[in-house]
């Protein structure tokens, strides 16, 4: 597998420019001649399909969902940086690159993270002239907050719903190239594999989710904007469509897939509440704000929190913490909750969180204070818990929320299949091992709206166009594959349901690939998940047809396509021997117990190459480089 | 001409037909209620009494620019197209709706019930019915037991003698200030001025104007009915 | 808890469908709506049935996917969140919960309770939007917008195109809807330059797409998840009718 990011020539500030300059170009009166394949209608899928629209490409875009407007682009709740120093407090393009390099733990490309910082500005401006509405201060203009422990006020906002409305500004775009006819919109399609022929992305097949029918689409190059794989852990803040199958498809098909153990936990989530409980809830961070986070200083304490004196409280983030508290960055927050819990200190029902406590807020701000600040955030907790966080603390805990790892893309954001290209959570690009608060639609827009759409015309005036229709033998080969697939998971027709066998996967991840990871876990992992899954395939049952709408059947290929990438994320969890952002080996540890990197061997992003069923991936290694922001232990104390 | 006709095409199009044809009959049912109430003006015994004279008044107001009765049946026949249009686009609201939802839910509990609104439709073809009854009653005299031409005042007490007469009337007139509750409340939003500040008044407006009615409506027949208004 | 559930079961969009009775059994007060039916689900399905099919997606009520009718109300009882924010404690042992899809002929039930709600997508391609090419914006502080405006936009702004509004109107008029997405960019700088043909074109899309037309009812404010208010409603209607009596609806919208 050949790993060339083609990082272009120059200093950093001025390769972006330089390689805007230097890009081959499609004429425009020839661009409507290509057509490009977008997969998924998230902020980084709809605004690369809406922006190569206006350009003139003749745009095919596909999402699962019933609308493009329901991606989970639209759960974000916190904000988006960008390095405007409308604060005037000392922000630049360069203090943004540097946070985010080093928040990622120095396992992100330098390069890449520069441009995106360059970029935000623009998203800002792209964002406003939609119509997105921001927060504004009473003079009109912008408002801005820090965010996730950073050290200036870079963060826009729209209430608790921004990444609600930047992509419906990014989904009212979309439907504007589909009315001026640039973009076919394919709704209820999933994507189920990519076609290639002669070593080139030429196509996708889709399942019609409600015919059933399956289908072969060509193209002349395929952008995949398919999100993340959280939902490996089956409990996780994601949607619950939210699934791999597009990327590990993609990588079954020779794309590397670069660091899939880089996972993120976010630390204020709902406790889960019952065995089935579907999915975690996030609480936005700002409640660190305000809260304090402690348990029961005696373990096995079971009196209700008002119950429990100051003196037998351990505000233990507070206590190990002093400098920085309950804003510790997410990855020591979680793991610090889980230690608490894991050494019996939990509270609530199931002794399976910790608490976020406003006593002492509300005291000191009053109620009507805290109302103004939290009250949606408050209201929305008392639904799910039917607990007043008004009278009794929060109880919170960390839950599986992001992903950084995902294909391996250059710097034009391609993949290692010609012609195939990956954006936003889909990729591993930007965010190394661990990715800071409002980043993630900062990077999904700056990959839709600002580089994929110029980078793919690099790619595409030099490589064949059309040619290639739906009998091409290829594209029928992979037709009859993915049929065949459909049809076996259909005849199986064991006697348990496909979410019995998330759940058991999704324990065996969070037990042995989650917050926290050994050796031992791991290789454990990997003799169980090919167990697991031999036991899927022999047991699952899958009622219905294939030839109508089937949600067991759509559910079923996604947790089948887990069950093959789980095995890859404990794999590059065991090789990469050291702790690095997200990613926490309990045998690499400082005597703070906070992570420690080994710079020296690990300094690269894991490209994991698929070998074949049965055959243990390749690992492949993609160095890097830090010229700018020098290799420093990160301290929080 | 081809505005209006675009305009009408579209749903808000006839909504405002709708309400400016409302409006228009309700101007007109206002300044028949206070001409109705002239039953109730003491009256010396001399000349006409002052509700004849009313009568009287508006049948040769205008006159003699206009003909006589000119401008009363200007006044008619514009208030007849204006019904035509209410009913009209009242229907085709109707015939659209009904087509949205052809196939209704197995258990329905509407969260805002709104007595007024519901019964628009049904409340609108009971008034309907009434006007012709109520112009065949006191205008052209038909069903009237003993009709006088021009003598109104004789035939208001003669016609509502009838319990069962009154008690139609009363029905009647109770739909229509019901019908104009709503519809006095929904004129504000169809034509665009709902706002914070409207919405203070909307209800209040929309109850007093259709209160009053009532009241003033209700009042002659059953003054008739308690011997308040005799015979002359 | 135990409850008896009433459900709509109809195979396929053309196919007659009728109500289905499942128990549940053993549900716990903290599970919420989607997770009891989750769980019916399994059951269902190791029966050997094809369990109930239903949309879903954040289950965090925001991406607008989940939407049915409990018990006669679009979401269920509970006020100002969608289904997937429903619990069970809102409900006591031994409960009937009657359970059906959102119905409106422009929404079409695919199965069970899944509907297609494309309809709502046409009206915004139909003008819901600010034409603004990518890359082509001038810096983000160059118009100030008043905060209460921006306030107002944001208040319709935060439709989740569920369709409740049209589920809830008797006329299964989808104006609530239109009439956010409408207001959202009316209340806005940047949306004037379109205001008009925006509110011709969307309206003229929502009265193609064979929704019912307003008749002020306000169920659609009671049923709608985020509070949106009527009052946009009356916006669109000024709107419209400033567009129409000066030529713009008439010149037809386009691009």
């Amino acid at each position: 597998m050949q790993l060339d990011a083609r990082i272009p020539s120059g200093p950093i500030e001025k390769k972006w420019e330089n390689h805007q300059f230097e890009m081959k170009l499609v004429n425009p009166a020839n661009k409507r001649k290509y057509t490009v394949i977008v997969v998924g209608t998230g902020l980084a899928g709809g605004a690369a399909a809406a922006t190569m629209g206006e350009l003139g490409y003749n745009v095919h875009c596909f999402t699962f969902h019933d609308s493009a407007r329901r991606a989970h682009s639209i759960a974000a709740q916190g904000g988006i940086n960008a390095a405007k120093n409308y604060q005037g407090d000392g922000d630049s393009i360069y203090r943004l690159f540097y946070d985010t390099v080093k928040g990622g733990d120095f396992r992100s490309r330098e390069a890449n993270v520069h441009r995106l910082a360059e970029l935000s500005l623009n998203i800002i401006d792209q964002a406003v002239a939609q119509g997105v509405p921001f927060a504004r201060e009473y003079g009109g203009l912008l408002a801005n907050r820090s965010f996730g422990g950073a050290q200036v006020s870079r963060t826009f906002y729209a209430r608790g719903q921004t990444g609600q409305q930047l992509l419906l500004g990014c989904y009212q775009a979309l439907e504007r190239q589909v009315s001026a006819g640039t973009v076919k919109l394919h709704t209820r399609k999933e994507m189920l594999d990519v076609i290639v022929i002669d070593g080139r992305a030429r196509g996708i097949v889709t399942r019609d989710l409600v015919s059933g029918r399956i289908e072969a689409h060509l193209a002349d190059a395929v952008v995949l904007g398919t999100g993340g794989y959280s939902n490996a852990f089956f409990l996780s803040t994601n949607a619950k469509g939210c699934n791999v199958t597009a990327t590990w498809r993609a990588a079954r098909r020779g794309a590397g897939f670069a660091n899939p153990c880089f996972t993120q936990i976010h630390p204020t989530c709902i406790p889960q509440s019952g065995e089935y409980q579907s999915k975690l809830t996030l609480m936005s961070e700002s409640l660190r704000n305000d809260g304090r986070i402690w348990v029961p200083a005696k373990a096995g304490d079971t009196r209700p929190a008002a119950a429990i004196p100051d003196s037998e409280r351990d505000y233990y983030l507070e206590r190990i913490y002093p400098s920085f508290g309950n804003l510790s960055p997410r990855d020591i927050a979680s793991r610090r909750a889980k230690e608490m819990v894991d050494a019996g200190h939990g509270v609530g029902e199931l002794r399976n969180g910790v608490y976020l406590d406003f006593r002492d807020a509300i005291q000191r701000l009053g109620r009507d204070a805290i109302s103004e600040r939290y009250g949606n955030l408050f209201q929305m907790y008392e639904k799910i818990t039917g607990e007043d966080p008004y009278a009794v603390p929060m109880r919170i805990y960390p839950a599986p929320h992001y992903t950084m790892g995902g294909l391996w893309v250059d710097y034009d954001l391609m993949t290692t299949v010609p012609g195939l290209f990956a954006i936003g959570e889909a990729n591993f690009s930007d965010h190394g091992a661990n990715r800071l608060g409002a980043s993630a639609l900062m990077q999904g827009l700056a990959d839709g709206y600002f580089i994929v759409p110029l980078t793919i015309g690099n790619y595409l005036a030099e490589s064949p166009r059309g040619g290639v229709d739906a009998e091409h033998p290829a594209a029928r080969d992979v037709v009859r594959e993915v049929t065949a697939r459909q049809e076996r998971l259909l005849a199986v027709q064991g006697n348990r349901t496909v979410d019995s066998f998330h759940m058991e996967l999704g324990r065996l991840m969070w037990d042995r690939c989650g917050m926290a990871r050994n050796e031992a876990g791991l290789k454990e992992a990997l003799e169980l998940i090919p167990e697991l899954r031999e036991r899927f395939w022999r047991e699952v049952r899958v009622p219905g047809s294939a030839a109508d709408l089937n949600q067991s059947l759509e559910k079923a290929g996604r947790v089948a396509d887990f069950l093959e990438f789980a095995e890859v994320m404990c794999w590059d969890a065991l090789t990469r021997d050291e702790s690095a952002g997200a990613h926490y080996r309990e045998e690499h540890t400082t005597e703070d117990g906070e992570a420690r990197r080994n710079d020296e061997l690990f300094a690269h992003a894991a490209v994991w190459e698929y070998r074949g069923d049965g055959e243990p991936p390749a690992r492949h290694r993609e160095e890097l480089n830090f010229e700018h922001v020098p290799l420093s232990q990160r301290s929080y104390k | 001409m081809r505005r209006v006709m675009t305009l009408y095409e579209s749903s808000i199009g006839k909504k405002v037909a709708m309400a400016v044809s409302g409006l228009l009959l309700v101007g007109f049912v206002v300044g028949h209620m206070l001409g109705n109430l002239k039953a109730f003006q003491p009256w010396d015994g001399v000349g006409m009494h002052p509700l004849d004279a009313y009568g009287e008044y508006l049948r040769t107001l205008g006159y003699p620019v206009l003909p006589e009765y000119g401008l009363l049946w200007g006044v008619r026949l514009a208030l007849l197209l204006a019904i035509g249009v209410h009913i009209t686009a009242a229907f085709q609201l109707w015939r659209q709706s009904r087509s949205a939802r052809s196939s209704s839910y197995g258990k329905a509990r509407p969260q805002v019930f709104s007595y007024a609104s519901r019964t628009m439709r049904w409340g609108g073809v009971i008034i309907l019915f009434f006007v012709v009854y109520h112009l065949l009653h006191m205008t052209a005299g038909t069903v009237h037991p003993d009709f006088e031409y021009g003598a109104v005042y004789q035939n208001l007490v003669a016609g509502f003698q009838s319990p069962l007469i009154v008690a139609v009337y009363l029905i009647a007139v109770g739909a229509l200030s019901l019908h104009l509750y709503h519809g006095i409340w929904s004129v504000f939003a169809t034509l665009g001025a709902q706002n914070p500040k409207v919405e203070r008044w909307r209800r209040p407006v929309a109850a007093l104007v259709s209160g009053g009615l009532f009241v003033g409506y209700a009042a002659v027949p059953l003054a008739v009915l308690a011997g308040i208004l005799g015979p002359l | 808890m135990n409850l008896t559930l009433h459900v709509w079961r109809q195979p396929s969009p053309r196919a007659k469908g009728d109500f289905r009775t499942y128990e549940a059994a053993g549900i716990s007060p903290t599970m919420s709506f989607l997770d009891m039916l989750d769980l019916v689900n399994e059951r269902i399905t190791q029966e050997g049935e094809e369990p109930i099919a239903f949309e879903h997606d954040c289950r965090e009520g925001i991406c607008g996917s989940c939407g049915m009718m409990i018990n006669g109300v679009a979401h269920g009882p509970q006020k100002l969140i969608t289904a997937c924010q429903l619990h069970m404690r809102s409900f006591s042992d031994g409960d009937e919960i009657w359970i059906e899809p959102f119905r409106a002929d422009s929404f079409p039930v695919m199965k069970d309770l899944v509907v297609d709600r494309a309809a709502l997508d046409r009206v915004i391609e139909a003008g819901g939007y600010i034409s603004v090419r990518t890359g082509s914006a001038p810096d983000a502080n160059a118009v100030p917008i008043p905060k209460p405006h921006a306030d107002r936009a944001f208040d319709a702004a935060a439709c989740i195109g569920c369709g409740a509004c049209v589920a809830a109107c008797p006329n299964a008029s989808a104006m609530l809807f239109t009439a956010a997405k409408a207001a959202h960019l009316s209340y806005l700088p940047q949306g004037q330059t379109e205001r008009y043909e925006r509110a011709a074109g969307m309206v003229t899309a929502h009265d193609e797409e064979g929704f019912g037309n307003c008749t002020n009812h306000g169920a659609c404010q009671e049923a709608c998840p985020k509070g949106i208010s009527v009052e946009y409603i009356s916006r669109l209607n000024r709107d419209f009718l400033r567009a129409s009596l000066s030529g713009i609806a008439a010149a037809g919208r386009g691009d």
